[in-house]
């Protein structure tokens, strides 16, 4: 046990220090998870310069265009990032969902096609599994995937999806058997989007941007090389998918944390805070770095054994209440001037946006209803509730 | 960076955890056959050389036995404040210690000598009478002392900054075993337990608080792991991760006997079921050292104030 970092994690997380100080462009900085309102064409670029110097895939096998580096690199590769303030790669999804997926369940054909442009930003990935009728109850999918001689022919609607208005493909969970319940039944597709019956709506949120959309897809032709899995073996492919997405995130979630608790202990020193507040302003400190600590805890386990530690299932919801917490907390602080939005507001309205965003961190990736039911089912052993 | 034990403190854990079961009320002079009560005595001083991480493994489990005895009293708190000779005979199991650092006491039951701070140190206090009060957690007695003599002196008043951090250490990790072992006698009662033909744990009533019992107590721990972690390394943080580690686990521990207590319905509240017990320490715990609130005002002073 050392909490610090060893000697070659020390000199890695200096460089990419120094690299991020030189690189993240100074328009994007402080940019949060959407990509409403920045603009594309330097998030590409951004994109590439990551990739270009070996940070995009930083765990991926170099075979595919990664840099084969520990788990522990790319966790300190997040924390730097946050602590920069930097913009995300602009393929979270395919980075954290899409590429692992292709990794492990891929053809080396869809390998070779697939994952270079992912990495350096230049194909932008979304996902489609949730629908109007399947949110929580994922395995309620109703898009029909039809086999139609060589292709798949898609109807139906997913929703939810970020980055679709800008993505170049999207990771996909229909239904090929129409008579199937379930999990069974079920296919995983790379779908085009920019094939003829795909469109896709931009959603705006109770913050004024547009992060998700809606995906409608009308006789969608899909060749049959965009399989992933066995035809009616999407269920165990979308798992790889989720597995992911609740893998590297916690740590990703408390980097953000630390950067949001840091501009709170500002804003309390700028404005100055009564003991209560000095007291909730504590606890938010206390809180971050206790999951930051079972974030690490969680890694080490995965170092060591290979399997993330079961204490990492906590950190996506202690992160979203964490996050609603300290984002009223700021608003407390800030009392009146809270209402403000725009250029004339404090700190140019980031607590008001910020608050209103975190609203959504309990719902998205899970709900906190449905992940409070993962931890008591598989991590606890309680009986099934369902 | 390694955030996880070694497996010679994950074997450590293991015997302890074994012994404790069979042994629930150890003695003294068990527990320093065991080589516990010089956990963290050097070799050269008759101890077994270990860190304050691996003395953290064996509070964790005492908390979750609920031992009696003076181990918290002796090797938490005691030990920086004795001179080598002492230290060798506490690992040595030969005696033990309380160091008095208010009117109220623990373990005056059992401790063989007593420690009380004067003026610029820490002395030996001889020949003093001892009152057991009554007090709710009968595993860990409070008392009260009269009289006596001030003896040797030990240390100097400098050695109290450590005293502290590694009693707050010790409590957090006590509190993480007690809170864990009251949502284990809850998992296992609510999976048997059936009300309207159906096991109890499966109505997310009843399991979603467990899960957040979960959430907080691995939460805790993360940190009194960390604080243990900063006292064995010297680190700079110790202070402040020793505070934010005890109000914490203190907090969780607090709540996840009460949801416990919850889950069992009423069998929960009777005096033959174990979970008050956990409870009576959960909440000697939370009272001792300093409340929740004194340890974030602290960290918040560190935070806001630059430490003033």
């Amino acid at each position: 046990m050392d909490f610090r970092d060893t000697p070659e994690e020390a000199a890695f997380r200096e460089a990419a220090r120094e690299w991020l100080a030189d690189n993240v462009p100074e328009e994007l900085r402080g940019y949060g998870f959407g990509i409403d309102t920045g603009d594309l064409t330097a998030m590409r670029a951004w994109s590439l310069a990551l990739h270009e110097a070996g940070y995009a895939g930083l765990t991926w096998p170099k075979e595919y265009g990664g840099s084969g580096a520990p788990v522990a690199h790319q966790a300190i590769m997040l924390e730097e990032l946050a602590r920069a303030e930097a913009p995300p790669h602009l393929n979270v999804i395919g980075l954290g969902m899409a590429g692992p997926t292709i990794i492990a369940h891929g053809t080396e054909a869809q390998k070779a096609r697939y994952l270079a442009p992912l990495l350096s930003g230049e194909e932008v990935w979304c996902q489609g599994f949730s629908e109007p009728g399947a949110g929580s109850d994922l395995a309620g999918v109703r898009t029909s995937c039809r086999v139609d001689g060589d292709s798949f022919v898609l109807d139906g609607q997913k929703v939810w999806s970020s980055y679709a208005h800008v993505a170049d493909f999207c990771i996909l969970l229909a239904r090929s058997d129409p008579a199937s319940q379930r999990h069974e039944g079920l296919t995983y597709l790379i779908v085009d989007m920019h094939a003829p019956g795909v469109e896709a709506r931009p959603l705006r949120q109770i913050t004024g941007d547009a992060e998700f959309n809606e995906i409608f897809l009308s006789g969608v032709e899909v060749p049959r090389e965009n399989l992933l899995g066995e035809v009616g073996g999407g269920w165990q492919v979308a798992m790889t998918t989720l597995l992911h997405e609740r893998g590297t995130l916690g740590v990703a979630l408390v980097s953000r944390l630390e950067v949001a608790v840091g501009k709170l202990l500002q804003l309390a020193r700028d404005r100055g805070a009564t003991p209560a507040q000095r007291d909730a302003v504590a606890r938010e400190w206390i809180e971050l770095e206790g999951l930051k600590l079972t974030a690490y805890r969680s890694l080490s386990a995965l170092a060591r054994t290979g399997i993330p530690g079961p204490e990492g299932s906590i950190l996506k919801l202690q992160w979203s209440e964490a996050n609603q917490r300290l984002t009223a907390l700021a608003l407390e602080l800030l009392g009146r001037d809270a209402q403000l939005i725009g250029e004339r507001a404090p700190y140019q309205g980031w607590w008001a946006r910020q608050q209103l965003r975190s609203r959504g961190n309990t719902i998205e990736a899970g709900t906190s209803e449905i992940l409070r039911s993962i931890v008591a089912e598989r991590v606890l052993g309680l009986p099934r509730s369902r | 960076m390694d955030a996880s034990f070694t497996p010679e403190q994950e074997e450590l854990r293991a015997q302890a955890r074994a012994f404790l079961e069979a042994n629930p009320e150890p003695t003294w002079a068990q527990l320093a056959e065991l080589g516990w009560t010089g956990v963290s005595v050097a070799e050269a001083d008759g101890g077994t050389g270990l860190g304050f991480v691996e003395q953290g493994v064996l509070h964790e489990e005492l908390g979750r036995a609920l031992s009696p005895g003076p181990f918290y009293s002796t090797v938490a708190v005691a030990l920086p404040a004795l001179p080598p000779e002492e230290r060798r005979r506490v690992a040595a199991g030969e005696t033990s210690w309380a160091l008095a650092l208010g009117p109220l006491v623990p373990d005056l039951d059992t401790v063989e000598r007593i420690a009380v701070i004067g003026g610029d140190g820490i002395y030996e206090l001889i020949g003093a009478e001892r009152e057991i009060l009554e007090t709710n957690d009968e595993t860990r007695p409070l008392g009260i002392l009269a009289g006596g003599e001030i003896g040797e002196r030990l240390a100097g008043s400098e050695v109290l900054a450590d005293v502290r951090r590694r009693s707050l250490a010790a409590l957090a990790l006590e509190a993480c075993g007690a809170g864990r072992r009251a949502l284990e006698l809850a998992i296992e009662y609510v999976g048997q337990r059936e009300q309207f033909g159906r096991p109890i744990g499966s109505y997310q009533a009843v399991a979603h608080p467990l899960a957040t019992s979960y959430m907080e107590l691995e939460l805790a721990r993360s940190l009194a792991i960390w604080a243990a972690w900063c006292i064995d390394a010297g680190d700079a943080q110790a202070q402040t991760a020793a505070a934010a580690a005890k109000s914490q686990a203190a907090d969780a521990a607090v709540a996840a006997c009460e949801r416990a207590i919850q889950v069992h319905g009423g069998i929960g509240f009777t005096w033959e079921h174990v979970l008050h017990r956990l409870y009576k320490r959960a909440l000697w715990i939370r009272s001792w050292e300093a409340s929740g609130e004194q340890l974030r005002a602290e960290v918040a002073s560190t935070l806001l104030d630059g430490g003033r």
